[in-house]
């Protein structure tokens, strides 16, 4: 199978305590992870780390340039520029000018025209998670995509989410809720990677 | 990098943007000079120039902070970090829209003010013109103090701290310039030395605070 993530004997920290250490998997195209763990684990700044948002204290993460989409909890929305306007500008940066299949995967079509700023959190949810579809980008990286969504868009997010699997796409997805993505997706609880020590030596990684 | 210009753009003229704001600012100080200092129009025209010049710089710093700072807090940079574009680009384009909604609006307004200080008439073109060439200098200076200054609370103050001594040698020979200009000497010195200094601080700076940026965002 044609891997798009490797990740071997990662370590990642964050303010001075090593979170995890010897994280070890590997992600196949068409397939998702789903992470479990409790809060303050450190689910989040593994996501930043394997997208490249920030670097790791050791460890290696395998993956072609550019593969990441990452959602995170902040939506990334401009509250005075429309839905589709929000669209459209992330549509020029990733230069796909088709935001209406996005659009209508997740619902927004009759919102197209209302300012960012009127939407409610779930409606915003599903703006931000539209970008994912813009991207174009193989691997999903989806901290938490399912706070504040109904159970209508709940089930819109994972038929979106399928669709990417099918297309050859792959997911990391970081939730305490519940995702059904059918038999290509495995549940990893990261709880077992664990570890409490403090860095040692002068590794400047380890205090961001 | 021409979407991020446009977004800025729209986003600066859309309720909440801040347009406006520096135009007004550097009126408003403009209007508080002429009555502190009184109607004696002999000095108000001598310093004029100085003044403006020192207003045009604290307008510029108004809206400095809003630079970086929503698209910090709403997620939208790390979007931006990840998404397929240099991350100088998006620091060049923010620059560029900072001085096409402050920068470019005070130099034209700045005939006017200088009208209200009693600017010389041999002035008016120095002014515009040496506002012209030092602003973008002003505009790219700030938006490697707020790339500095990201992702602190009330950053805002610690930012004008860091960021006028920088603005000295522009003020000075911005300022210069348009000093020459409205006695009529000649100006070619200051003029190079302003010009110099902004193809160099365009050129450097925006890869500076796209290192920045990079740190900060960690």
């Amino acid at each position: 199978m044609f891997m798009v993530l490797s990740v071997q004997d990662l370590c990642i920290a964050r303010s001075g305590q090593v979170l995890m250490t010897d994280v070890n998997f590997e992600l196949a195209a068409g397939q998702a992870l789903i992470f479990k763990g409790p809060n303050g684990l450190g689910k989040t700044t593994f996501l930043r780390v394997i997208s490249g948002l920030q670097p790791a204290l050791s460890g290696k993460i395998h993956a072609k340039e550019d593969s990441f989409a990452y959602t995170a909890h902040a939506d990334g929305v401009k509250p005075s520029l429309t839905v589709a306007e929000n669209l459209q500008f992330w549509a020029d940066i990733f230069d796909n000018q088709n935001i209406d299949t996005a659009l209508s995967a997740f619902g927004l079509n009759d919102l197209k025209s209302r300012f960012a700023g009127l939407l409610s959190a779930g409606q915003k949810r599903r703006l931000c998670l539209a970008r994912m579809l813009i991207s174009n980008r193989p691997v999903w990286v989806l901290d938490e995509p399912s706070v504040s969504l109904d159970t209508a868009s709940v089930t819109q997010l994972e038929e979106v989410i399928k669709q990417h699997l099918q297309n050859g796409g792959a997911a990391l997805i970081v939730t305490h809720g519940h995702l059904d993505l059918g038999p290509s997706c495995k549940t990893v609880n990261l709880g077992e990677y664990k570890s409490n020590r403090a860095v040692y030596g002068d590794g400047a990684e380890a205090f961001l | 990098m021409r979407a991020v210009l446009l977004r800025d753009l729209r986003l600066a003229m859309r309720v909440g943007g801040g347009f406006g704001l520096a135009i007004m600012f550097f009126l408003i100080v403009a209007v508080l000079v002429a009555l502190g200092v009184g109607p004696d129009v002999a000095l108000l025209s001598d310093i004029s120039s100085g003044i403006l010049w020192v207003i045009a710089l604290l307008a510029c710093l108004l809206s400095l902070d809003r630079i970086f700072s929503l698209d910090y807090e709403d997620g939208t940079l790390d979007h931006l970090v990840i998404a397929p574009l240099p991350l100088e680009s998006v620091v060049l384009a923010k620059a560029t829209a900072h001085w096409l909604t402050t920068g470019l609006p005070l130099g034209l307004v700045s005939p006017l003010v200088g009208l209200m200080l009693g600017l010389p008439a041999e002035g008016y073109l120095w002014l515009v013109l040496s506002l012209a060439l030092g602003t973008p200098a002003l505009s790219v200076i700030g938006t490697f103090g707020a790339a500095l200054t990201l992702g602190l609370k009330r950053g805002g103050l610690l930012l004008s701290v860091l960021i006028l001594p920088l603005y000295v040698p522009t003020l000075i020979f911005g300022a210069e310039v348009a000093r020459r200009g409205s006695i009529g000497i000649e100006l070619q010195t200051p003029l190079w030395m302003l010009l110099g200094l902004s193809f160099g601080v365009v050129a450097i700076l925006p890869f500076a605070s796209a290192a920045v940026l990079r740190i900060n965002l960690r």
